[in-house]
Parts: C-alpha cells; sequence; structure tokens
C-alpha cells in the first residue's frame, strides 16, 4: 500500500517536471516564436500565463464541486481526498492569474484592478477556497472534514453562475472571449497555437501538482491509519 | 407531512422563544445594524460623498454584517450543553430540523432588517418615495437565499474553534451576489425610476433563493450523520 503510494507520488513530480520543462518550452515559444500584438506589444504575452491559470484554476476548482458532489454520494475517501488536492493546486493557479491580470492591466486598461466578472469570480473564488481550506484545517474528525468541505465545494460550484451573471449586468471592460465563442477563432493562428500549448502545459502542471498533492493526503491518511 | 410541519414549527419556536425571553442577541443585532449605520455616515467625506448616493450600500453591507452575525449564534446556542445530540437524538428528520433553524433564522434577521431600514431612512434622509415596502421586500427576498447558505455554512462552522471567523470568510462570497443585486435595485427605487426597470433583478433573486435554498435543503442532512 505505501509502496503503491510513493509511487504516486513519484509519479506526481516526474508530470510535475515534464509541465514545468513544457513551461520554459513554451515561453521561449512566446516570446521567440510567437507574432508580437499590434497594439499592445509586449505586455500582450502574459497573456499565455494568465489565461491558461485561469483555466487551470477555474478547473480546478470546478473539479472541487464535481469530486464533492460525488462525495456526499458514494462516500469514497478518495474522492475527498482529490476534492483537497484540487482545491489547494486551484488556489495557487488562482493566485498566478490574479498576479499576472493587473500587471497586464496596469498598461493595457490603465489600473491595476477593474471589477470585472472573469476577474471578480476568480477572486471570490480564491476567497471561498481559502475560508475551505480553513474549515477543513480546523476540523479534526476525518469524517466530519470530509463532509462538511464536501457541502462547501459543492455551494460553491453553485455560486459561479451567480457570481459571473451578476457581476456581469454590474458592467465589464475584460476583453471578450476570442476563442471559445460561438464564432470561429479570431485569434491569428500563430497567437492561438502558443495558447493552445499554453493550456496544454497548464493542465500537465494541474495533473501533476494535483497527483503529488493526492499522493501525500493518502500517506497522511495511512499514518494516521497506523498510529 | 403534519407531523413533519409540527416538527418544523416545534424546532422553530424553541430557538424564537429562547430568543424572545432573553432578547439578549436580538437587542445586540440590532443595536449592532445601527451602529454600523453610524459608521457609514462618519467614514466619508460630506464635502465629497452625499448621504444619498451612500445610502443603497450603506443600507446592503448593513444587512450584510448584521445577518453574518446573527447566523453565528444559530447553532452556537445549540452547542452549549451538547442540546444538538439531544435535538439529532429526536425523531424529527434532518430537513425539518433544517427548515425550523431556517426559519427561526429568517424570523431573527428579518426582524433586524426591519428595524435597520427605518433607521436608515431616518439617518440618511432618503425619500423612499411609497417604495418603502417594495425595498423591505427586495431585502427579505435576498435574505431568504442568503440565510439558507449561512444556516448551512454556521452548522458547519460552530464545530470548530475558529467559527466566528470562518463563518464570515465563507459566507461573504455567497453575499455577493444578492447584495450587488439587491443594491441596483435600491439605487432605481430611491431614483425613481419605474418597477419595470427592476423586475430582472427581482427575478434574479428569487432564482437564488430557489437554487440554495433546495441546495441547502439538500446538503443539511449530509452534515448531521454521524
Amino acid at each position: 500500500m505505501t509502496g503503491q503510494t510513493d509511487r504516486l507520488i513519484r509519479r506526481g513530480f516526474v508530470l510535475t517536471g515534464i509541465g514545468l520543462a513544457g513551461l520554459a518550452a513554451m515561453y521561449v515559444m512566446a516570446l521567440q516564436f510567437t507574432p508580437t500584438e499590434a497594439r499592445q506589444g509586449l505586455a500582450q504575452k502574459i497573456f499565455y500565463v494568465h489565461a491558461p491559470a485561469a483555466w487551470s484554476a477555474l478547473l480546478a476548482f470546478g473539479l472541487v464541486g464535481v469530486a464533492s458532489a460525488a462525495y456526499l454520494w458514494l462516500r469514497d475517501p478518495r474522492l475527498d481526498r482529490f476534492a483537497e488536492s484540487s482545491a489547494e493546486v486551484g488556489i495557487a493557479f488562482s493566485l498566478i492569474m490574479l498576479t499576472t491580470g493587473p500587471l497586464w492591466a496596469r498598461p493595457i486598461w490603465g489600473t491595476w484592478w477593474q471589477w470585472e466578472p472573469r476577474l471578480t469570480l476568480t477572486l471570490l473564488l480564491f476567497f471561498l477556497f481559502l475560508g475551505y481550506r480553513g474549515l477543513r484545517a480546523s476540523l479534526t474528525d476525518p469524517s466530519e472534514r470530509a463532509r462538511f468541505a464536501a457541502v462547501v465545494g459543492v455551494l460553491a460550484l453553485f455560486l459561479v453562475p451567480f457570481v459571473h451573471l451578476s457581476v456581469y449586468l454590474f458592467r465589464t471592460i475584460h476583453p471578450q472571449p476570442i476563442v471559445l465563442k460561438p464564432s470561429a477563432p479570431s485569434l491569428p493562428w500563430g497567437m492561438l497555437r502558443t495558447l493552445l500549448v499554453s493550456i496544454g502545459v497548464f493542465t500537465v502542471l494541474y495533473l501533476g501538482l494535483v497527483t503529488v498533492r493526492y499522493g501525500l493526503a493518502t500517506r497522511d491518511d495511512e499514518e494516521a491509519r497506523h498510529v | 407531512m403534519t407531523e413533519y410541519l409540527r416538527a418544523v414549527a416545534a424546532i422553530a419556536g424553541k430557538d424564537l422563544r429562547a430568543e424572545l425571553r432573553s432578547r439578549t442577541a436580538l437587542v445586540a443585532t440590532t443595536t449592532f445594524a445601527g451602529l454600523v449605520l453610524v459608521i457609514f455616515n462618519f467614514a466619508r467625506d460630506p464635502g465629497l460623498v452625499s448621504k444619498e448616493a451612500l445610502a443603497p450600500s450603506v443600507l446592503w453591507v448593513t444587512v450584510a454584517f448584521a445577518s453574518t452575525i446573527a447566523l453565528n449564534r444559530s447553532f452556537a446556542v445549540e452547542r452549549e450543553q451538547n442540546a444538538l445530540d439531544g435535538l439529532l437524538l429526536a425523531p424529527v428528520s434532518r430537513s425539518a430540523l433544517f427548515v425550523g433553524k431556517y426559519l427561526a433564522n429568517v424570523a431573527f434577521v428579518g426582524f433586524v432588517e426591519l428595524v435597520t431600514v427605518p433607521l436608515f431612512v431616518l439617518f440618511f434622509g432618503v425619500e423612499l418615495g411609497g417604495h418603502g415596502a417594495t425595498i423591505y421586500g427586495i431585502v427579505l427576498l435576498a435574505t431568504l437565499g442568503f440565510v439558507a447558505v449561512g444556516t448551512v455554512l454556521s452548522a458547519m462552522t460552530v464545530r470548530t474553534r475558529v467559527a466566528d471567523l470562518l463563518l464570515p470568510v465563507l459566507m461573504m462570497p455567497f453575499l455577493v451576489p444578492p447584495i450587488l443585486v439587491g443594491a441596483q435595485a435600491t439605487t432605481r427605487l430611491l431614483g425613481g425610476r419605474p418597477m419595470a426597470e427592476i423586475i430582472g433583478w427581482v427575478r434574479f433573486l428569487a432564482i437564488y433563493d430557489l437554487v440554495f435554498i433546495t441546495l441547502a435543503l439538500m446538503l443539511f442532512p449530509a452534515l448531521m450523520d454521524e
């Protein structure tokens, strides 16, 4: 059992390593082999970190919600460990998204911060999942911790459309979707290619980090059982 | 069904009776709401921001703070002398337990709001223009939804040693949509805009209520199993 967990953690590290190597390659690709945006200049390059980090963060939080709902149904501790791991990795990715966003916004929008739906949503999820972590950390009974955390995970999933819609109705100046929209993507192929690569890289990083974190959580549970 | 309703009434009734007998929490929360209004008035430069411009935000932030404080005690009172164990041992379904606690919380918060709205009108010199009842109605509509979430969250945070810190952190994100929408609707009503302009916001609040009351009903039993 323990050997299996160690192998899982090692596999997670390998996957994370591949992700980091991919990240380095993606930087080179974005800076050297991708056309520079005509009006935004170099500032636009941060897009290749910002957008995929946002993707990974939302993927992470979305999967927490799905795993939480599944946990309440099946009561499988693996789902709880996965939710815990994915939440933490999501916090890390949303922090990347929240720091790269203002860095880009300052020269382009002329302001560090703007109350815009996607930004607000990520910020609120970031705060909410810090609370989720706080709740987990302050509960000692494993079954209680798993059930309570799962309830927060499901509630968070349902909060997403409400926050997005309400802030959208408030007003928005965020660049509109340029890839995932009903008509064909309007991003030039050179840029789209880099974006797709970076999304792939960030997904691998997500998988690697979650695998490591999941392995560590498994090990904690095993140790708790032996004591 | 009647058995279920009787259980709900018994639980809500005991909470409200306990509240009315001591009145400490009710008076303290209402006073707190009044003080938040006072602080808001002085936390602005009267030359730059007029009372009227700030009024809708003041009302909604006060409602948010006061209800978070109020919800904190919903399950805190059950923790003393392990009263919750007694409730769980009673032959009452978990969902009836939730509905009872929820209704008591709605009544509690609704009462605090009933005092807050006139105080707000008094302190901020707001011209209601005959919309007083509508504004209170919108506040109540928003309350129905976020108190459902808050009741579930407070049942969880009370089991930790940092309940009074964790509840606001977990609760605030859920307060954002109803407060944003409520403040927009209030601004329009106070600005004398036609009702047709706020009907969309009201519908948003109703959907929020529907979704989160349903979720709370479904999720609450999972908090109470042993």
